[in-house]
């Protein structure tokens, strides 16, 4: 779900978020300044560097042997009473859900939070079936009524401030203009009730899965999880298929490394595990339980020799909240589900390279979203491989790509580059520069620099005291 | 320097945005190492050390421009760079670049200026120049994550008398990033501005890096809201030995 624009948009996306609606900017970075001194605090309350060793060796080992863990994934659940789909495409995802609304009649769906599904365009899927359906995160039900998608991986309405808040709610369910938080998440309680207990179908994701026992993980703070996926009479979890692990035991070890690296908590309000639909001796729980795995590109990333590192993602968010390029502007400007960092990693694998510029270039390389992921995704490496392979595919400027050669060549003749160097310097910048390539973008937004007035390799000649 | 050991010999490695936007600053590289017993060289045939492409992605050309700086720091004994994103690019990125060419031998001996100065040559007190200064540090993103220099330029400042005032934002990226920054503008001049909105008041703002000074002076200066000025770290250090 784009929003209504692609990644090709990007900077212009970008530039009117930061132009014309400052308040995301502020809203945006006031949260994200709080998920990261949390992160600080709850890394530094464990050995985190040697968890994140652990869950990245434990990732790497799943994903090279995926194939084999995929199918004993199968047997688990199926042995546990559920029913498994295999989706290679979002499409294919969409049919096989589509086949579970015809079987079971749906008529009204409820959705605990979920990326993949936001990937998948479920909800547009299921408002085309003339399915009513209702997001019950209270992130993403904000985001729902404005029409928006979640411009962030954890917290879907962290660019809206309170009183955008305040507007929405006092518009659509008449609370006072300057309603507390609290009394808006009462609001939303009262009508989401109704929505829980009339739905015929629970959606959710999964945060891991474990394939000794075939167990879906499901980690939140609200409970519309848990409710989504223990009311109505179906539920169906959308999987990517890089979630698995192998042991339930290691779901412990992800639980905790990955609300630690979101929301700085040792664990989420509810960790919910799910072995399969209600049994005779339970008194809750639906009567099917569905499992569809998804690729979606996942295995051409998986075949990359560089970029599959970032399959073992754990959607934390981190990596948005500390980028300081994702903060300028949130993550709808980049036009896709998955805004920031990881993003731009997933992008050219999961939408296609040319479908994905410029978003491997809209990093500085600065390196702090590698700093701070639970899973050591090494993401300015598989940045710098996209921006490698963006070359080779000539869906990059001509205009750099002469620049750089006549740079690289006058940078194999000192006497070439030092003449240059001295046109540089000599350039009347204030006046003509804006007329240039790459000095015009500078100069949009920046004064002239002041070169110096003799070169160093000048002043060295001349002998320095 | 202890009497007994030979004066250490340093290839000076002045950048491409050193050598024709902080020539000075250089000269001052040039000043401090020789007043610390070093004896400095500046090797002919420097230019550029191929980030530039490197990071655009465009691997060949990054590559003849690190043959070529190769060759010409070849026989240097330590490398010294007034830069740590050009110091970490030789440092971190060299080797798999130049993988059997001899880039790790290079690699090993290449220093920040500040990183050589408490790690090689052992030093932390220059002087009193910066006494009673405020200073604000920014910390470039590839010296501090590509090299890990944290302490070294601080102590450095403070070694001179001066007060390192926090600053909220010194870890985060000021938005320069090379081509970054013409290629994005809007968003490269938010970053700076996230930068320069929470500089508290000091003397002045003071950095390892070239790119990251012109971009937020740059920034600055365009927004004209006044604000301390901003110094090279070799300058600052200079001015810290003699005042």
């Amino acid at each position: 779900m784009s929003g209504g624009t692609t990644p090709n948009r990007y900077r212009a996306e970008a530039a009117r978020t930061l132009a014309e609606r400052p308040s995301v900017r502020s809203a945006v970075t006031s949260a994200t300044d709080h998920s990261n001194a949390n992160r600080g605090r709850a890394y530094a309350e464990i050995d985190s560097e040697r968890w994140r060793d652990w869950a990245r060796d434990m990732k790497a080992h799943l994903l090279t042997h995926l194939d084999r863990y995929l199918e004993e994934a199968e047997a688990s659940l199926v042995g546990n009473g559920m029913r498994v789909h295999w989706a290679g495409t979002a499409a294919e995802a969409l049919t096989a859900l589509r086949g579970i609304v015809r079987e079971h009649d749906v008529r009204r769906a409820i959705k605990g939070k979920s990326m993949l599904t936001e990937e998948l365009g479920v909800n547009a899927h299921l408002e085309g079936l003339g399915v009513h359906v209702r997001e019950a995160d209270l992130g993403e039900y904000i985001v729902q009524l404005l029409g928006e998608p979640p411009t962030h991986i954890v917290g879907p309405a962290i660019h809206k401030s309170l009183a955008d808040c305040q507007r929405l709610f006092h518009e659509r369910f008449g609370t006072a203009l300057d309603a507390d938080p609290d009394t808006l998440a009462s609001a939303a309680r009262a009508v989401l009730r109704e929505e829980f207990l009339s739905a015929d179908l629970g959606i959710s994701g999964a945060n891991f899965l474990a394939v000794d026992t075939g167990t879906i993980a499901l980690i939140e703070n609200e409970g519309n999880i848990r409710l989504s996926t223990s009311l109505p009479r179906v539920h169906v979890a959308f999987v990517g298929i890089e979630k698995l692990v192998p042991r339930l035991e290691d779901v412990a070890g992800f639980v905790q490394l990955t609300t630690r690296g979101s929301t700085g908590q040792p664990i989420g309000n509810y960790v919910s595990l799910i072995q399969g639909p209600r049994r005779p001796d339970e008194i809750d729980g639906p009567d099917e339980v569905h499992v569809i795995f998804v690729d979606n590109g996942r295995t051409r990333l998986l075949a990359d020799d560089v970029s599959w590192e970032a399959l073992r993602c754990v959607r934390c968010g981190a990596c948005q909240n500390i980028c300081p390029v994702y903060r300028q502007t949130g993550g709808h400007a980049y036009g896709w589900t998955y805004g920031g960092p990881i993003g731009a990693i997933l992008a050219p694998a999961l939408l296609g390279l040319e479908e994905s510029m410029p978003l491997p270039f809209a990093s500085t390389l600065c390196g702090a979203c590698a700093d701070v992921c639970p899973v050591r995704i090494p993401i300015p490496e598989i940045l710098l491989h996209w921006r490698e392979r963006a070359v080779e595919a000539g869906l990059t400027a001509t205009s750099e790509a002469v620049g750089l050669a006549v740079f690289t060549k006058a940078a194999e003749h000192r006497a070439l580059f030092a003449a240059g160097g001295a046109l540089l310097r000599w350039l009347p910048w204030k006046a003509g520069g804006r007329a240039l390539p790459v000095l015009g973008g500078w100069m949009q937004e920046r004064s002239a620099p002041e070169p110096s007035a003799k070169s160093f390799q000048d002043l060295w000649k001349a002998g320095i005291e | 320097m202890s009497a007994h050991r030979s004066r250490p010999k340093v290839a000076l490695f002045t950048t491409c945005l050193g050598d024709q936007f902080f020539a000075e600053a250089c000269a001052d590289a040039v000043r401090l190492l020789r007043h610390l017993g070093v004896t400095v060289d500046v090797p002919k045939g420097q230019t550029c050390c191929g980030q530039p492409a490197f990071n655009a992605g465009r691997r060949s050309e990054a590559k003849r421009m690190a043959r070529h700086t190769l060759a010409v720091l070849a026989d240097a004994e330590h490398v010294v760079l007034p830069s740590g994103s050009c110091a970490g690019m030789i440092r971190c990125f060299y080797p798999s670049l130049l993988a059997g060419d001899g880039a790790e031998r290079i690699g090993e001996r290449t220093w920040e200026l500040s990183q050589f100065v408490v790690e090689v040559l052992g030093v932390d007190h220059l002087g009193d120049g910066l006494s009673g200064k405020r200073v604000v540090y920014h910390h470039s993103c590839h010296a501090l994550r590509e090299l890990g220099i944290r302490d070294a330029p601080l102590a450095l400042l403070r070694g001179c008398g001066a007060e390192v005032v926090p600053w909220i934002a010194a870890e985060e990226c000021c938005g320069f990033g090379g081509l970054f920054s013409a290629k994005l503008p809007e968003v490269s001049a938010g970053m700076a501005d996230r930068k320069l909105d929470t500089l508290p008041p000091a003397d002045f703002v003071t950095s390892s890096d070239a790119g990251c000074l012109l971009q937020l002076s740059g920034r600055s200066t365009h927004r004209r809201a006044g604000g301390p000025p901003f110094v090279h770290l070799a300058s600052a250090l200079w001015r810290g030995v003699a005042g």
